[in-house]
């Protein structure tokens, strides 16, 4: 059984200005290096989401400078900062909003687990009220830190069933 | 910049019930609470001070009487100092103030805040609802008697309640905080534990 | 469907039929690109025009003045960093200093200076991404990377002293963790030496730019009454026109031997605020020259203070009185007199004020940690009516409020 990130193939002598490849790397490639973000800019990690769009550390390199703050044109909520309960209500509406498909990574130690915030106020892990795809430790994680979260999300996005997703949905 | 011991002697001057409250830096004054809006008046038009800096409520513990009272933290503009008035709630029950806004309309969301932690209710405040924890929650999380982990309830929204099952919780302290209470010293909490605390070196293993 | 939310004098609504028809009720936030953090602002509009605004907080409230009932005074200093995010160390500073007060503890000269350094620091930082934050607000994308630049080099020197780019965890209660790596105090020179000409780049964008002098100036007036009134502290404060500012009229930590201006402003509306603050930067920048020039030798931290600052390391692991000393200090906490304090300190949002109340021992009985942005935050239903949506954007970025301190 062929895996679904195999290499697209291409020989111009043969087929001239036609690419043969499997549907799902096509798809795979085009959704991962395409990634909008949906910044879910909570509290100090939203800080370090903001420097990775700036210079230094220029999340443009991988296809995701293009900050969406609106649902419906995001691909990946980055959920920055610690949840709190009153809030829980407005992140589960937000990604609902979202189109498929869609991922989550939950960036830092709020998000993915409530932190150091041991308290009434706190969710206690973003992963309770929505499916997250990409856990990111540390408070807050270094901007390369969620760069490497991408990359993996990129390779996780890669090996997915897409096309068999599509049609069978 | 010299403290403004006038300003209390003068205070005690003009009404009875005013007494000078121990304190580690600025001047303060306990003030009972049918006087608190006198005192803050004269304190704000004959004294100067006309900023509100910050407005507190303390919970002393369920065995203390009175319970809740309200520190308030006045500022001048012109002379830099600092003076301190406490009021304490006459009932623990339904414990209640009159408000300041009248006078700061600053003390707006201070005093809601109050409430929202304390329940503490401020007389003639304009819109008195909770401002830091949403509208219908049940507790008054600053309480004594109210866990840090807080208790069960209820997510603001029911919509996402019923999509997600997901209400609040209390937060897994396990084991923690890892400190000794207030005034307490607990040697046997503070140290890191073994897993297996069914032998020690003192006794033995059972079933050994 | 969300309920409908009540504004504070929902008697007076009015019914349909009449005006009232034609107004349209909506939530700004809590997650919008321009409210600078989870705020939500529930507008009535009559058209684009805001007849009445109620700013909903509390999306970001932790528990912290909970959680340091439950914590000792030096595990709590993380939580600190993490009031106001953009300027960690100066939260830092204003902790210790509030929490020293209770043991009327002096800390030596050196510390002060590294104090006085690293809240500088930190207020060119906080200062920078406001202004990065307001310029995307109103369209200038370019503002935003220099300064990001810049704070970019400050977030090395911030790694370099303590470790972390930002949420340092600096302070401890009777002086600093660390004392400064040989060579940091020439870089922190030397980046204030490069840092004025690329602010003036920057500030050169905004200063005279006819589209940003339209969209700031005699937005958000704030008369010198109302902000003495709702308690305004900070650039907002002095933007009115009322001098006052903490370092000078109440110096802490070794302020007053500085010389440094306080920016005033005039009109008291967003683009005075803007002002302030880039002038503030100037002055920062003044300060940190001066104290890295007469930086003084000594002890970064209290000695002799028995059971509030750990010992030194190298006695810790060798001598009996020190490990025990510093085992107390570390599980029980730095052991303070019973009493109350209160202590603000000139935080680049304001002034930061600590209300600590101990009953004795390692953990405080009550910490009310007296926010600036929440202060600040009160004037807006007053400000915002009368002005146009696009000008709330305005009026929210000069504010410069930082949410993870306004809802603690």
């Amino acid at each position: 059984m062929a895996s679904a990130n195999a290499e697209l193939a291409y020989n111009s002598k043969i087929e001239g200005d036609v690419v043969v490849s499997r549907a799902d790397a096509v798809i795979n490639w085009i959704r991962s290096n395409s990634m909008w973000p949906m910044p879910m800019g909570l509290a100090c990690c939203a800080i370090e989401l903001m420097a990775v769009g700036a210079s230094r550390f220029d999340i443009a390199r991988f296809g995701a400078e293009v900050m969406r703050f609106s649902p419906r044109q995001a691909d990946v909520m980055i959920v920055s900062g610690t949840v709190t309960y009153k809030m829980a209500s407005a992140v589960r509406r937000i990604y609902d909003q979202m189109s498929e498909p869609k991922w989550v990574i939950a960036m830092g130690a709020c998000a993915s687990s409530g932190g150091m915030y041991r308290s009434y106020a706190v969710l206690q892990g973003v992963d309770r009220i929505l499916p997250v795809d990409v856990y990111l430790s540390g408070c807050p994680p270094r901007p390369e830190a969620l760069l490497d979260a991408l990359v993996k999300l990129q390779e996780k996005v890669k090996r997915e069933p897409s096309a068999s997703k599509l049609l069978s949905a | 910049m010299p403290p403004a011991p006038d300003a209390v002697a003068a205070l005690k001057g003009g009404w009875a019930g005013v007494t000078e409250r121990a304190s580690l830096d600025h001047p303060a004054v306990n003030v009972p609470a049918a006087d608190l809006l006198g005192v803050l008046g004269a304190l704000k038009g004959a004294h100067g001070f006309d900023m509100l800096a910050d407005v507190a409520g303390v919970d002393w513990g369920e065995g203390a009487k009175p319970r809740f009272s309200v520190v308030y933290h006045l500022f001048s503009t012109s002379t830099h100092a600092y003076v301190r008035v406490a009021s304490d709630c006459p009932l623990d029950s339904a414990p209640e103030l009159p408000s300041a806004t009248g006078l700061w309309p600053g003390a707006n969301w201070h005093e809601r805040e109050a409430f929202d932690m304390f329940g503490i209710r401020f007389a003639g405040h304009p819109d008195l609802r909770r401002i830091i924890m949403w509208d219908g929650y049940a507790h008054y999380p600053l309480r004594k008697d109210f866990p840090l982990a807080g208790v069960e309830s209820a997510l603001p929204d029911a919509e996402i309640t019923a999509e997600t099952g997901v209400g609040t919780i209390a937060a897994p302290m396990m084991g923690g905080p890892f400190v000794a209470s207030t005034g307490q010293m607990n040697m046997g909490e503070a140290e890191p534990r073994a897993k297996d605390e069914s032998w020690n070196e003192r006794r033995p293993k059972p079933g050994a | 469907m969300p309920t409908e939310h009540a504004f504070p004098d929902s008697a007076a609504k009015g019914t349909l039929g009449g005006s009232d028809a034609e107004r349209l009720s909506i939530s700004m936030g809590p997650s919008h690109p321009s409210t600078h953090g989870v705020l939500r602002i529930q507008l009535e509009l009559d058209g684009e025009v805001v007849t009445k605004a109620d700013p909903v907080i509390g999306y970001l409230h932790r528990g912290d003045e909970k959680i340091a009932e439950n914590m000792t005074y030096n595990q709590f200093v993380p939580y600190t960093d993490r009031l106001d995010y953009l300027a960690p160390l100066a939260n830092n500073m204003a902790y210790a200093i509030a929490v020293e007060k209770l043991a009327k503890l002096e800390v030596p000269p050196r510390c002060q200076a590294i104090r006085v350094i690293t809240a500088e620091m930190a207020r060119i930082s906080s200062h920078l991404l406001g202004l990065g934050a307001f310029g995307i607000d109103v369209g200038a994308w370019t503002v935003f990377l220099y300064t990001f630049t810049e704070r970019e080099k400050l977030y090395k020197l911030f790694e370099e002293l303590t470790g972390a780019r930002f949420t340092t965890s600096y302070s401890r209660i009777g002086g600093v963790s660390r004392d400064v790596p040989p060579g940091w105090l020439e870089r922190v020179d030397a980046f204030c030496v490069q840092f004025l000409p690329n602010l003036e780049e920057v500030l050169n964008l905004l200063t005279r730019n006819k589209i940003f002098m339209d969209r700031t100036s005699g937005i958000g007036v704030i008369s010198k009454e109302d902000a003495i009134a709702y308690g305004l502290t900070g650039p907002n404060l002095r933007g009115s026109g009322v001098p006052l500012d903490l370092r000078k009229d109440r110096p802490y930590s070794g302020y007053e031997q500085y010389d440094f201006d306080v920016a005033v402003g005039t009109q008291g509306d967003s683009y005075d605020r803007y002002l302030v603050r880039g002038e503030e930067m100037r002055q920062s920048v003044r300060i940190i020259r001066q104290a890295v020039a007469k930086f003084p030798p000594g002890k970064w931290c209290a000695e002799d203070a028995r059971r509030i600052v750990a010992p030194r390391k190298d006695k810790v692991l060798t001598s009996m009185e020190e490990l025990i000393q510093n085992f107390m200090i570390v599980t029980e906490g730095p052991q303070m007199p019973p009493g109350e304090v209160y202590f603000e300190a000139e935080n680049p949002k304001g002034a930061l004020g600590f209300f600590v109340v101990s009953k004795g021992g390692g953990v405080p009985w009550r910490l009310k940690i007296r926010a600036p942005s929440f202060c600040n935050l009160s004037i807006l239903p007053k400000l915002c009516v009368g002005a146009m949506v696009a000008d709330i954007v305005a009026i929210l970025g000069s504010l410069d409020f930082v949410m993870g301190e306004c809802d603690r």
